[in-house]
């Protein structure tokens, strides 16, 4: 039991747990202090001194960082308090771009929502306007340092949380700017394009390179035949930016609006997530069958897979050949699909709806194009289809459920967990029974594997075989588990990594939660239970079993590991320089 | 002579040893900067990378602290440094034309350095020479009350200087 503190705050008697802070304790107590940089587990520096409050002290105090103690006096609301916070907003207000109606956060911005709430009538300070030029050289990830507020949000996701550091405060007082070191474009930098920055900024200063232009002109395009594929995490967010509460289900009213818009085929990644399970299964059974190289760790994540080429250039042999499903689909699509419908590949052209930024910067990798075409024309983010499906008029909230074209279908429950941190691993743990002995054990539910925590831990044993395997989420995390591994510390046959803390559900490209949701509701967990929820609703719970996926092999890729998969559903790695020379 | 491959590789190893002697201290970011600092008098991108890698912390992280204290240099300094106090007094004074001046005749902004290596400019805070306003140093020479036309000549005045010790040189090779 923790011990208790009791303080005054605006008169009001209150228990606070010792060392909680002034904050949280008045949120307890229903007592809203405004906050501008506070972001829960991830940024409590206490640095905009928004959410000042009197403590009787000799000036006001950020009540994100102090501390309760007991008969502690706190008044939150006074003249002054209310003037202190306004000239401090006014002096952010002061030189930032105000361009809201233009402006990719408008309506789901913290500032402006700031700035509503402290009733900023006249910016009285005009500062010097300092004109940055926006980065937006990367695939992925567009910063605009003429909107931040200097929050550093995005530094502590970066450093604390992925461990990647590729951007960092810059300079010192009227100058500071959060910035790559030597202004390198992030293209040029270690960033792995997971966009967890862009998630956690409170403004329009990081947002994705937008692919919504090109995917209207395909469209629109009558020599093409556009298809669609959705990701599993897709599905499980999409409903928020319709107003749906976090964690509803939106899977058939997603089909209905992308046919809407005119996709001549809407198809699921997660028929390309129980491919993938064939064929890193098969590969993992053949690893330890011929004492390959283990632990074989997978390859979905495209911001895992660049994190690994940057700092783990000595273990790319360890990451499983297998493309991520979103290219084994557009490979399937541009090869079988293809052949099979009478289309000339050339004229396919393949939109994926992701919950990624880093998805965009893997379909622009020239080694995933092995028909000749790229795997993927186009990816465009949960928030980005949200745009598409707004900009079109379509009352989302009224449209019917639909469901995924044929000749690819509806998929297994092991392709839709694939959206959750510990998914992989368990769609994977449902077939390797199979692939070892031809039979299925009884385990469906791998409940060891789900969840948030930073490492889970699972063992199998089939026919004598031990498979001993781990699951990390969150690039942080990543990085502890592999040192582990480079230093022996640690062995596994198999491990499961997702570059984004919770896996593909709270990614980098899902609709953006403000700090004040963030600050109460997990949603990785909240946007995990619509996933587990639907693998619950499938009638087919194991990849082996997805019977599309059977009708490939046998009418195309004749079995998980043949020739022609390796030409098309397996890639390769390069190792990467951390920044250019000179 | 002037050195080129063996002394930085010399460098090179210095910079290894700095890095080795302060890699288990905590915040050792701090001395090995200013150490390596002198041994090549700026920190260029190879070098904080080098230390980056030393200690073990992103790149940012260095080059943050690098451009925070203003004491680290990200450019080689000029055989001249050339300092203008933009503190309130100089601003006021007009600094600001002195400084824009400056730049314009050696085409390089604050930070930077000409690339003959001669000069080199800084934006300063207040020198506390505020009876002098506007004024600028030039290594240990303070030029004050200056009028933004008086600034071709200061400048002269060091390529002269430079040119007359060149001059000196050669009578004395030949
Ligand atoms: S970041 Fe917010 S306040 Fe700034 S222009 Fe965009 S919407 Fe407006
Ligand atoms: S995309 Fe990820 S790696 Fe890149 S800057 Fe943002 S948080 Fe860092
Ligand atoms: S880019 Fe966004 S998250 Fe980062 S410091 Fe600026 S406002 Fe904050
Ligand atoms: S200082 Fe408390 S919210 Fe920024």
């Amino acid at each position: 039991m923790s011990e208790f503190v009791t303080l005054t705050i605006d008169g009001k008697e209150v228990k606070a747990p010792k060392g909680a802070t002034v904050l949280e304790a008045a949120k307890s107590a229903g007592i809203h202090i405004p906050t501008l940089c506070f972001l829960k587990d991830i940024n409590e520096i206490g640095a905009c001194r928004m959410c000042i409050v009197d403590v009787g002290a000799r000036s006001f105090q950020a009540a994100c960082a102090y501390p309760v103690s007991e008969g502690l006096n706190v008044i939150t609301n006074s003249p002054k308090i209310r003037e202190t916070r306004r000239v401090t907003l006014e002096l952010i207000l002061s030189n930032h771009d105000r361009e809201c109606l233009t402006c990719v956060r408008s309506q789901n911005c913290e500032l402006q929502k700031l700035a509503k709430e402290l009733n900023v009538k006249d910016i009285r300070y005009e500062g010097e306007n300092q004109e940055f030029p926006i980065d937006d050289l990367s695939p992925s990830i567009v910063r605009d340092p003429n909107k931040c507020v200097l929050c550093r949000r995005c530094v502590s996701v970066c450093n604390e949380v992925q461990s990647v550091g590729a951007i960092g405060v810059v300079d010192r007082g009227f100058n500071s700017t959060v910035s790559s070191p030597f202004n390198f474009a992030l293209n040029d930098t270690p960033c792995v394009n997971c966009g967890q920055c862009i998630v956690v900024c409170p403004v329009g200063a990081l947002y994705e390179k937008s692919s919504v232009e090109k995917v209207w002109d395909a469209l629109a395009n009558e020599d093409l035949h556009v298809v669609v594929q959705t990701a599993p995490a897709v599905r499980a967010a999409l409903g928020e930016e319709f107003g749906y509460p976090i964690g509803t289900r939106v899977t058939g009213k997603m089909v209905a609006a992308l046919k809407r818009l005119g996709f001549a085929k809407v198809f699921d990644t997660d028929t390309a997530a129980d491919l993938t399970i064939m064929e890193e299964g098969t590969e993992l059974v053949e690893r330890i069958k011929n004492n390959g190289k283990l632990p074989l760790i997978t390859s979905c994540s495209p911001g895992w897979i660049k994190f690994c080429e940057h700092n783990y250039p000595d273990m790319l042999d360890n990451l499983s050949s297998c493309k991520s499903p979103q290219n084994m689909f557009g490979a399937v699509l541009k090869s079988y699909y293809a052949e099979k419908m009478g289309i000339d590949p050339s004229k396919i052209f393949v939109v994926s709806v992701m919950p990624c930024t880093a998805k965009k910067f893997e379909a622009g990798r020239p080694e995933l194009a092995s028909t000749g075409y790229p795997d993927v024309d186009e990816v465009i983010t949960t928030r980005e289809l949200a745009q598409m499906i707004k900009e079109a008029g379509i009352d989302f909230m009224n449209l019917p459920d639909e469901q995924f074209d044929d000749p690819m279908g509806e998929a297994t429950g092991a392709g839709v967990i694939f959206g959750a941190t510990g998914g992989v691993m368990e769609a994977a743990l449902r077939s390797v029974p199979y692939l070892l002995t031809g039979k299925d054990d009884e385990n469906i539910d791998i409940k060891v594997v789900r969840g948030v925590e930073d490492f889970k831990e699972a063992e199998l044993e089939v026919n004598g075989i031990k498979i001993k395997a781990a699951v990390v989420h969150g690039l942080g995390n990543a990085r502890k588990l592999l040192d582990k591994i480079r230093s022996g510390e640690a062995e596994y046959h198999f491990i499961e990594v997702m570059a984004c803390p919770g896996g593909c559900v709270n990614g980098g490209g899902q609709p953006i939660q403000p700090a004040s949701v963030r600050n109460e509701t997990d949603l990785r967990t909240e946007r995990a239970k619509a996933i587990y929820e639907e693998d619950e609703a499938m009638t087919i719970r194991r990849s082996h079993q997805n019977p599309r996926v059977l009708k490939m092999y046998e009418e195309y890729f004749e079995k998980p590991g043949s020739e022609k998969s390796h030409k098309l559903l397996h890639t390769h790695y390069v190792a990467r320089e951390n920044y250019p020379e000179n | 002579m002037s050195c080129t491959g063996c002394c930085a590789d010399n460098k090179l190893k210095e910079l290894e040893k700095i890095i080795e002697k302060y890699k288990d201290i905590r915040g050792a970011l701090i001395p090995v900067l200013h150490e390596a600092q002198e041994l090549y008098g700026y920190l260029p991108l190879s070098v904080q990378k080098k230390i980056a890698e030393g200690l073990n912390i992103p790149l940012s992280e260095v080059y943050g602290v690098v451009t925070f204290y203003t004491q680290f240099s990200l450019n080689p300094k000029g055989k001249y440094k050339i300092s203008v106090c933009l503190g309130t007094a100089c601003y006021v004074k007009g600094a600001g034309e002195i400084y824009d001046k400056i730049s314009e005749i050696l085409n390089i902004k604050s930070g930077e350095c000409t690339p003959d290596g001669l000069f080199s400019l800084d934006a300063c805070r207040c020198i506390g020479a505020c009876g002098l306003a506007p004024v600028i140093t030039i290594n240990e020479d303070v030029h004050g009350r200056l009028t933004v036309d008086d600034v071709p000549g200061i400048i002269q005045k060091y390529i002269d200087k430079e040119k007359e010790a060149k001059d000196q040189e050669k009578l004395v090779e030949a």
